[in-house]
């Protein structure tokens, strides 16, 4: 077991009406080494409140959060975000992008920088754009240069949080099996929060459901299909199954 | 990708900027050479310049620019300095900020030339106290933009630069600082230009005998029409030149900003 999530709950403090509403309810969910797990719910469900926690950018109320059996204090050198928004210095190049990790974190030194930034550059795809600006390049690129930035940083655990909401429909596909490809290549510790039944299913080893107001977790799905998985398993009558059997699960909630 | 355009394409904006300062010096020495206006009130382009080399000649003309840019640039560089350190402390300490808000607004928005009789009755007359009135009309641009600046911080790069465990230092030379970069040059250039209009009050109101603020109030008041035009020609091109220096910083530091 890699990252361990026990007993966690959230509340948020609304000063308006002077009241505490619950965010996340008794939250437990053990992720293994190397492994692809997938958090999907509904907006509101909270998703993004646990992605915080577990980057440590957001205090919780209870439980702990630990990865390798150390309880986490705050960000750490262990942990990598790709942002929804890419959150890209919009003053730096791709190469100057994806060193900022790195920079940042000072575990690696110059020459070790330079090497891992020209490695992750080719690995995401985006070598012959190095001294573009985050403003010349498409959202997709925006993103690899993102998850190039993270991946550098060569964290324990992987967070990703709905990375390709903004991204349209095809590039949203297309960057989905280009990170299996790369996620091939690093095996990483991955929680990926999506709100995207469809996405959750194509790209992780086990789904974990949430649902919404407060958020709880629902269900866990383990995914059977081997790798490497190509977009052709979307249309798999076992795929829709799952799905479905998700769908399902959100929906009787939700009623 | 450099397609090929014509030399005119390619500058065209020196190339019709210059015929128009032609065609203005032209028609100015037209009407000066129809001797319609007294020489007492009007000179034309070549009686300046023949001015110009005069005063070039016997000193006096150096010696009152050396003064006069002198003056500017301590003062502009005292009142950039402080005001972009200023800025970047007061636009991210909010409680600093609400502290500061009133007095800083009010210097911002008041017709400042109405504090350099203060300034006068407290520094005198030399050269110290006309780089207080440069630093009063440039500072608080320079401020409030910086402010405006820091406070306009992306909070995604922010949150970004926290995840990857950041220092305070480290978010400030990486993201506070660069970002607000841009806020800060339009606060440089907008400080440049009223600084020199410091440097010209100053010299024109609070005494002393030196700059070219001097000449110029100096020529008005002994009807030496030559020299007063001589004096507004040397303001009116240091304000082309040092905004055109400004707006260049501009330029080079916004490379990374969208084409538009």
């Amino acid at each position: 077991m890699k990252l361990l999530i026990d007993h966690v709950s959230k509340q948020y403090r609304l000063d308006r009406e002077a009241r505490e509403v619950p965010a996340l309810v008794d939250v437990s969910l053990s992720v293994d080494d190397g492994e692809f797990m997938a958090i999907v719910g509904p907006s509101g469900c909270g998703k993004t409140s646990l992605m915080s926690i577990v980057a440590g950018l957001l205090p919780y109320d209870s439980g702990t959060v630990s990865i390798d059996g150390n309880p986490i204090k705050g960000p750490g050198v262990d942990r990598a975000v790709v942002f929804q928004h890419a959150s890209l210095l919009p003053w730096r190049t791709v190469t100057g992008n994806i060193r900022y990790g790195m920079e940042l974190q000072r575990r690696f030194d110059g020459p070790t920088m330079k090497e891992r930034t020209e490695y992750f550059t080719k690995l995401v795809g985006l070598d012959g754009f190095e001294r573009h600006y985050p403003s010349e390049l498409s959202g997709g690129m925006q993103q690899r240069t993102n998850l190039a930035r993270a991946l550098a940083a060569d964290p324990a655990v992987l967070l990703m949080d709905e990375p390709f909401a903004a991204l349209d429909a095809q590039t949203r596909e297309f960057m989905q099996s280009e990170l299996l490809k790369i996620w091939a290549q690093t095996r990483k510790t991955v929680l990926f929060i999506t709100h995207q039944i469809n996405e959750a299913v194509y790209l992780a080893d086990r789904v974990a459901v949430m649902s919404s107001r407060p958020g709880r977790l629902k269900g866990l799905f383990t995914i059977p299909f081997g790798r490497p998985r190509t977009l052709s398993l979307k249309r798999d009558p076992k795929f829709l199954e799952i799905e479905d059997q998700i769908w399902k699960l959100i929906e009787e909630e939700q009623s | 990708m450099k397609s090929k355009q014509s030399f005119y394409k390619r500058h065209d904006g020196l190339i019709l900027g210059t015929i128009s300062i032609i065609l203005f010096l032209s028609l100015w020495e037209a009407v000066w050479d129809l001797k319609l206006i007294s020489p007492l009130f009007f000179s034309g382009p070549s009686e300046v310049i023949k001015k110009f080399h005069e005063l070039m000649v016997d000193g006096t003309l150096l010696s009152d620019l050396a003064f006069s840019g002198q003056t500017f640039a301590i003062g502009f560089l005292i009142s950039s300095l402080t005001g972009i350190v200023l800025g970047i402390i007061l636009g991210w300490y909010r409680w600093l900020r609400l502290i500061s808000n009133p007095i800083v607004t009010a210097f911002y928005s008041m017709p400042r030339v109405a504090m350099v009789p203060l300034i006068i009755m407290w520094v005198g007359t030399g050269m110290k106290s006309k780089i207080y009135v440069v630093f009063l009309f440039s500072f608080f641009s320079i401020l409030v933009n910086t402010i405006a600046g820091v406070k306009a911080l992306d909070p995604d790069l922010l949150r970004a630069a926290r995840a990857y465990c950041a220092t305070d230092w480290q978010i400030f030379t990486t993201v506070a600082l660069p970002g607000s970069i841009p806020f800060i040059l339009t606060g440089i250039r907008q400080g440049v230009s009223l600084g020199l209009i410091g440097v010209v009050i100053g010299e024109m109101v609070g005494g002393g005998s030196q700059g070219i603020g001097y000449m110029v109030a100096f020529g008005g008041q002994a009807f030496q029409t030559d020299t007063v035009f001589v004096g507004v020609v040397i303001i009116a091109f240091a304000g082309i030149l040092l905004t055109w220096l400004a707006e260049r910083l501009e330029r080079r530091f916004s490379r990374w900003k969208p084409e538009h």
